[in-house]
């Protein structure tokens, strides 16, 4: 055990001492937590637009006067032509362009259904649905003002959870998964790699550790870090943005302790195979990169075809990602969290016994 | 050597290198030279063939001359059949041999050449410097080369003799060697025993410049030209002098006297002669292939062991399996009376191990280090304070007590990892090339502690590529082709390899004719 211990503390000094790993481990999260917080999300304000009005009646002034209001558009042109609209979508001038008939005010005076054509940048897809939902909530809106419905049904949408639906309560809980993989990944793989390279390696097998104790030296710095990273995500998020954390943080830091297991087991499997620290980093990028898109950090796994929706179950992230947005939001129980909980479990359960066994098989 | 290619600059003086100075005209100096340094930068990935045509294309020679350039240099280095094996895959001397073919690409006027031997086996080292010497005859090549090896010195035209950056001493190895004449002895020991006490004492007596063991005699360097006065029994019977012994008596005339201080393991030396590394019909197969294929052998507590080969013969297998770092396919292997096969761990804590780099946490200070390894070895409480104490005073390193490892002078690296390796007071100690590329000076401070250590029971395994170092042991183990070539001490094998036309070789001689008489 003293042994043990003194090879955790050697770790530790390692780890902490050169300032480019110290670096590694402390700049790199904190650079991510805010970007990802503050740049990284769903919500588009100010989105810029075109109108082309060939009516110029009162009716469409109304319609007009809806947008121009809003905080969310900014209307950058008048356009007194058609053949203007290409132009200024193509230069990315615009996001949508919106085009009223010359009948706009007939058609409604008449009781008649009016039209107004939306054209918008389908470049990012994702963007201009959000943009098209924003123009559907207005016309809505307007709707409901001049009283054109015939008693269409008015639906109340009431958000669960994140009340306002605001993306930066969905974003940064999931940073908690991100960034601490991220983190104990790359410590773990560089660690046998390092001391390859730097020749060390021998000199460590030659002393009466044994290949288990060695293995267990390596793994505690990279779990006590990756702890240590999530308890500062989640101070950042209570504290700065403002997040509610409304579950159980006993039942959030087991399922860490058993996230951050199976995220270990991954990296010493890189590191015991590695025999240079680039190819340590090369490796732990080769997985970090389709662990997070198959994770539903971004885009949400039931978008995704079957046979990779099937794929990310092999993925710890994919687990604690939902885990972790579960107990941010809602107080989930443990039965509820469950399903999370036991194929991190396995994950780790196999992945350190792979790591354990390619330890062995790669130490000569 | 780098501030003649310019690749460093002078803070003061000036070089001329055919009338450029490179300080000034790097780039036209270095269309004039073949440079090979230390670590000649070859691409492991790629094939011979495709380095030779990289360094081709850097240094532009025209695609027309190529093939037969490249049949020429590959011939003269014995690699024309390897030309698409990976660089990677290649051997350390096969390595440095197309490290110099690529220097010599492009024509050059003057070779320059930092430690081409370093990590090379003696054939291979021979054949390297047959090659230069046949550039320098056939084409009229300059070749300037640095070595710590002042064997090799004496095979050049001139040599400049360096010493913690001032020049000593310069001229034809041979008029060096004449000043020397009268002052080298050579001593027979009687007693096994006494040998080492005996080096040690007379290394400090102020007329003796030089006093080393090697196998069963006493090379000896007096300050004058004058046989000189031993203990009642022993005879110093003149030999010819070596550049080695100009150099340290130089050395030892410049530098105030500074005698050895015996390294004390607080440890009662064991009289009773006993094999503690004992191995029989030992066996490691990688593959279907044996690198090491019933090799037996057994070492006596106290003994200096030398195991010698030439790259790919065993010699690593045998000793990487012996402490530890290998497991062994098959026969049996006793290290310090514990089953290799059975317990290792426990073999491990009775063993030392200083690997050949390096092999220390270069972060951490001196202490650090220290601290670590003590631990590891399971010392703790007043040990760990003692042991501690003992490397500090010892080794002299308080005065870099938290300096960061990698930071120490290459001397004090060295002794940092010895002190680490001995923390534990091993019973056997494992050293792979401990001495490569250490000069002559420093050699010999380390191998003043290795015998006040075998003084002291303590048992030392050394590998080794350089018969200056084998010189140094007791017992020699010569290994081809994972067996046994040949085993004794330096003076039997030296008989062993004797012939009518050489009846008394040198070490490097016998070992390369041994080499070649065995199929």
């Amino acid at each position: 055990m003293p042994r043990l211990l003194a090879l955790i503390y050697k770790e530790f000094l390692i780890l902490l001492k050169d300032w480019r790993s110290r670096l590694v481990v402390i700049a790199p999260p904190l650079i991510q937590l805010f970007i990802f917080s503050y740049a990284a999300t769903y919500d588009l304000t100010r989105i810029p637009y075109a109108v082309f009005d060939q009516d110029r009646s009162a009716l469409s002034h109304e319609v007009l006067a809806h947008f121009r209001g809003s905080k969310q558009f900014v209307e950058v042109a008048y356009l007194s032509h058609d053949r203007d609209i290409a132009a200024l979508i193509d230069r990315r001038r615009v996001l949508l362009v919106l085009h009223l008939g010359p009948d706009f005010e007939e058609r409604i005076k008449h009781g008649q259904p009016a039209k107004l054509q939306v054209i918008l940048d389908g470049r990012n897809s994702n963007t201009a649905r959000i943009a098209l939902r924003y123009v559907q909530a207005i016309i809505g809106q307007f709707n409901q003002n001049i009283g054109a419905q015939r008693a269409a049904p008015l639906v109340q949408t009431r958000a669960w959870f994140n009340e306002n639906l605001q993306s930066r309560w969905f974003i940064v809980p999931g940073l908690t998964a991100l960034l601490t993989l991220v983190v104990a990944m790359v410590t773990c793989a560089l660690t046998v790699a390092r001391e390859r390279e730097q020749g060390t390696f021998d000199q460590l097998l030659v002393t009466p550790l044994t290949p288990l104790e060695i293995l267990i030296g390596k793994t505690v710095p990279s779990f006590i870090i990756g702890l240590a990273e999530g308890t500062l995500i989640l101070v950042a998020a209570v504290t700065w943005f403002g997040i509610p954390f409304r579950g159980s943080l006993g039942l959030f830091y087991f399922a860490l302790a058993l996230y951050l297991l199976s995220a270990i087991g991954v990296g010493l499997m890189i590191s015991s195979i590695a025999r240079t620290q680039q190819q340590g980093l090369f490796g732990a990028f080769m997985f970090l990169v389709p662990a997070v898109i198959l994770s539903g950090f971004a885009t949400p796994i039931e978008n995704m075809p079957e046979p990779i929706q099937y794929l990310t179950r092999l993925n710890p992230m994919r687990y604690f990602l939902t885990l972790a947005r579960q107990s941010f939001l809602a107080d989930s129980s443990f039965a509820q969290l469950w399903p999370e909980l036991w194929p991190m479990a396995l994950i780790g359960a196999v992945t350190l016994t792979l790591a354990a066994w390619l330890f062995r098989h790669r130490l000569y | 050597m780098r501030l003649i290619t310019g690749l460093l600059l002078p803070d003061e003086g000036k070089i001329e290198v055919f009338g450029l100075n490179p300080a000034r005209d790097p780039l036209s100096v270095q269309r004039l030279l073949g440079y090979m340094p230390q670590r000649f930068g070859l691409y492991e990935d790629l094939t011979v063939q495709e380095n030779l045509e990289l360094y081709a294309e850097l240094r532009s020679l025209s695609p027309a001359e190529r093939p037969a350039r490249f049949r020429e240099l590959l011939a003269m280095a014995g690699l024309t059949p390897f030309t698409s094996r990976l660089v990677g895959h290649l051997s350390g001397g096969m390595k440095q041999k197309l490290g110099l073919a690529c220097a010599l690409l492009g024509h050059p006027k003057l070779l320059l050449l930092d430690e081409p031997t370093v990590g090379v086996d003696p054939l291979s080292r021979r054949q390297l410097w047959q090659i230069i010497h046949r550039q320098v005859q056939a084409q009229g090549l300059t070749v300037f080369v640095s070595t710590a090896y002042l064997d090799e010195a004496e095979r050049c035209a001139q040599v400049l003799l360096l010493h913690q950056g001032r020049l000593i001493g310069q001229g034809a190895p041979a008029d060096l060697m004449a000043r020397m004449r009268g002052r080298s002895f050579q001593v027979k020991v009687p007693s096994e025993a006494s040998k080492r006490a005996l080096a040690r004492q007379l290394a400090d007596r102020p007329d003796i410049a030089d006093a080393v063991v090697l196998g069963n005699t006493l090379r000896l360097v007096t300050q004058a030209p004058a046989s000189p006065a031993l203990p009642p029994g022993l005879v110093p019977e003149p030999t010819p002098p070596r550049l080695e012994d100009y150099f340290i008596a130089t050395i030892r005339q410049m530098a105030a006297f500074r005698p050895y201080i015996p390294l004390d393991l607080g440890r009662k030396r064991n009289a009773v002669p006993e094999a503690v590394i004992e191995v029989q019909n030992l066996k490691r197969k990688f593959g279907d292939f044996y690198a090491v294929h019933d090799v037996s052998f057994s070492v006596n507590r106290g003994e200096v062991f030398g195991l010698l080969g030439a790259n790919g013969a065993g010699k690593t297998t045998t000793f990487r399996m012996l402490c530890g770092l290998l497991p062994v396919s098959g026969g049996k292997a006793y290290v310090a009376g514990v089953d290799l096969r059975r317990a290792p761990a426990k073999a491990r804590a009775r063993i030392g191990y200083m690997a050949q780099r390096f092999s220390l946490y270069g972060e951490l200070s001196v202490a650090e280090n220290l601290r670590f390894f003590a631990s590891t070895y399971g010392l703790r409480g007043p040990m760990l304070r003692d042991a501690l104490h003992w490397a500090f005073s010892s080794f002299n390193l308080e005065p870099f007590r938290n300096l960061a490892a990698k930071d120490l002078p290459l001397g004090y690296k060295q002794r940092l990892a010895l002190a680490c390796s001995l923390l534990h007071q091993p019973e056997i100690l494992f050293l792979d090339e401990p001495t490569a590329g250490v000069d002559p000076l420093a050699r010999r401070e380390f191998w003043h502690h290795i015998n006040s250590l075998a003084e002291q029971g303590v048992t030392v395994l050394v590998s080794t590529h350089f018969l200056q170092e084998a010189e140094f042991c007791d017992r020699l183990l010569l290994l081809q082709a994972g067996q046994v070539l040949a085993c004794g001490a330096p003076e039997a094998i030296r008989r062993l390899a004797a012939s009518p036309d050489n009846p008394a070789p040198t070490l490097e001689e016998a070992f390369i004719r041994l080499l070649e008489t065995t199929p």
